[in-house]
């Protein structure tokens, strides 16, 4: 008998085949989707209190999405053929699909929204910034000086395009990774039509809520004041979305207690024991119920902006740890009951491996070192000293 | 100008041809007839088991594991010894320790229906393991076993994860996904498996569905046959006589 084995579970069954790295590449590809639904809120909805996170949502979309694949490539038994799912792609395999919704994504949405929203700062700076930075910059308008009034009018026509493409884009990309996991039929925990929206949802709450923090995060490191307007109205899409997905997950777990088919009894005795603390204690009751009510609050009375900062700051990050517990419930639970629904393993996390903590600490603070160079590099502040400003550090 | 133009366009066609001849041949190419004069195309392979006739030895365990170098803990076939009280069905208490390579101690409980349940790779027809694996390192051969390229295999689990029924692993050497190949080097020279061939009491037969002179035509018609985790839907040719309710 395997160590952390219960019951009975095929021979095969004691090591679990997906990792944290598996649980980090959902959690970051969906704070990728939330992020730039965001952003599109402004762009495409005309939701302008949003305005000043729209390009910080971009920019710190991009920086999650340049982390992506990373997980899923750490993982692999053989990394250097990875490739191959570019060049000879299983076309009936979900994964399969997964570089090339991801080259969509980075390639035609976001980089090219990111492009025509700072091209004109890229012109500038391509003249006025110090060198290095200067053929940085220069690289940077691909060739093009023109910043006419006329091609300024391009650009905005455009980018409204590229940003209409990109909300459908954004919900493929993370519905995709949500349908990575709902088309397994032989895992009853992830055997379902709603995985698809739940985690699209999800993803936009994730992303919703990092953006929120993030931008207050900036603000204080800026020393500048936080716009409160913009900041009530992302906490109320946030409530809303949040509504929504906890509905979706909700929906999901009255069928299956209903239905209670032969999966149900396994399913219900780990929510029970070993998903107990992660699904219902961090993912319910802290990353859910605790940021739904201090959100909720803040709909039905009109509290001080002291206070109200606090409960954002609060339930933002309640959130993303909820999200987080999540995916983790999702990846790693789908693991350790058996197939023969007769017994379970455990997920024994180590550290200083491959696949272990501490790869999975340093991919999470990746994401916020690319931001903090692409900060640097476009600013993404309202007023229009901070290219200036840039451009004296560099 | 114009020529250079015209190679560029002579270049980028025949670029997207292979490109396209690519994505279409994702899966590694089939077997043909070769030297030793065996035609795939004539084969439909799969096995007939009969529960009756299991006693637990174990010998068709250790035999895989010695044909195939199965590594140390990962088992290409194994045996489940089911005890099940009367109107226990869902209940049934299961073991296999070590995949049965050593058999099984003797079992105190007396009560109990019990019965011995080899279990392997079902070769399904419909196999999940193959629909979801990225770049068709899994595939069917064109005589119905499902086999793994192992050079090109990228270890990403997906299969591990479709296979309803727990027989694929990651071989801890080569880090790619392995499993039964229904010991395809040795049926293509017209021998049986090694588990079939070590199995004392006939419990296990290798079948070709194809063969009319094959017995597996009698077994399929003269016994109730049931195939594991039916509803899967995944068209298992791995036929069991005697297969009770309470297995998974």
């Amino acid at each position: 008998m395997h160590p952390g084995v219960d019951g009975f579970i095929y021979p095969n069954e004691a090591e679990l085949q997906w990792s944290i790295l598996i649980v980090l590449y959902p959690f970051i590809t969906g704070l990728v989707a939330g992020a730039f639904i965001l952003a599109s809120l402004e762009r495409v909805f005309n939701v302008a209190a949003v305005k000043p996170t729209y390009r910080l949502a971009l920019l710190t979309a991009l920086a999650f999405l340049l982390v992506a694949p990373l997980p899923l490539q750490m993982h692999l038994g053989h990394p250097e053929r990875s490739f191959e799912m570019y060049v000879t792609p299983h076309v009936s395999s979900a994964m399969a699909m997964f570089g090339f919704v991801y080259l969509w994504y980075l390639m035609v949405v976001l980089l090219l929204e990111i492009w025509l929203e700072y091209r004109v700062e890229i012109v500038q700076l391509s003249n006025t910034a110090a060198k290095p930075w200067r053929w940085v910059y220069r690289m940077l308008t691909l060739g093009s000086q023109n910043v006419s009034p006329a091609s300024r009018r391009i650009d905005d026509a455009v980018g409204y395009t590229v940003t209409v493409i990109g909300i459908p884009s954004a919900f493929l990309l993370h519905g995709y990774v949500g349908f990575i996991f709902g088309s397994v039929k032989a895992n009853a925990w992830w055997s379902t039509p709603l995985m698809p929206i739940v985690f699209l949802f999800s993803a936009m709450v994730s992303g919703i809520a990092a953006v929120m923090l993030i931008y207050m995060a900036a603000c204080r490191m800026r020393r500048a004041a936080i716009d409160m307007r913009c900041l009530d109205t992302i906490a109320r899409y946030l409530f809303f979305v949040f509504l929504i997905d906890f509905s979706l997950e909700m929906l999901d777990l009255i069928h299956r207690i209903y239905e209670a088919d032969e999966s149900f009894r396994s399913l219900d005795f780990m929510v029970h024991t070993r998903l107990w603390a992660s699904q219902v204690v961090v993912q319910i009751l802290l990353g859910t119920v605790v940021p739904l009510i201090l959100l909720g609050l803040n709909q039905l009375f009109r509290l001080r902006e002291e206070a109200r900062r606090s409960m954002y700051a609060i339930a933002g990050f309640c959130t993303l740890v909820g999200v987080f517990a999540m995916r983790w419930n999702v990846v790693i639970g789908g693991q350790l009951f058996s197939k023969s629904y007769l017994g379970y393993t455990s997920y024994k996390l180590e550290f200083a491996t491959r696949e272990g903590l501490g790869a999975s600490i340093a991919l999470m603070l990746l994401p916020f070192v690319i931001l903090l160079v692409l900060l640097k590099l476009l600013p993404p502040w309202e007023e229009r000293e901070a290219p200036r400003a840039a451009t004296a550090s560099l | 100008m114009e020529s250079s133009r015209r190679k560029f366009m002579a270049s980028a066609g025949k670029f997207l041809i292979l490109a396209s001849a690519a994505v279409s041949d994702g899966e590694p190419s089939a077997p043909t007839t070769g030297t030793s004069g065996y035609d795939p195309a004539k084969h439909w392979w799969g096995m007939t088991i009969d529960i009756d006739k299991c006693i637990g030895c174990g010998n068709c365990v250790r035999a895989c594991s010695r044909e195939n170098s199965v590594p140390d803990g990962f088992y290409r076939t194994w045996v489940e010894r089911y005890e099940v009280p009367a109107g226990e069905d869902e209940n049934p208490h299961v073991e296999s320790p070590d995949g049965a390579i050593h058999g099984f101690p003797p079992s105190p409980n007396t009560a109990a229906k019990r019965f011995f349940v080899p279990k392997l790779c079902n070769q399904c027809a419909n196999s999940p393991c193959v629909q979801v694996c990225p770049v068709g390192a899994t595939f069917v051969s064109p005589d119905g076993v499902v086999l793994v390229d192992e050079s090109y295999c990228l270890g990403c689990r997906y299969c591990v994860q479709a296979c309803p029924y727990g027989c694929r692993y990651i071989h801890p050497r080569k880090h790619t996904v392995d499993k039964c190949t229904l010991c395809y080097h040795r049926i293509t020279q017209g021998l049986t498996t090694a588990c079939c061939e070590a199995c004392p009491t006939g419990a296990r037969q290798l079948a070709d569905l194809k063969n009319p002179a094959d017995p597996v035509h009698e077994f399929l018609r003269t016994n109730k046959i049931q195939v594991l985790k039916p509803h899967m839907a995944t068209h298992s040719k791995v036929f069991y006589r005697a297969l009770d309710g309470a297995v998974r």
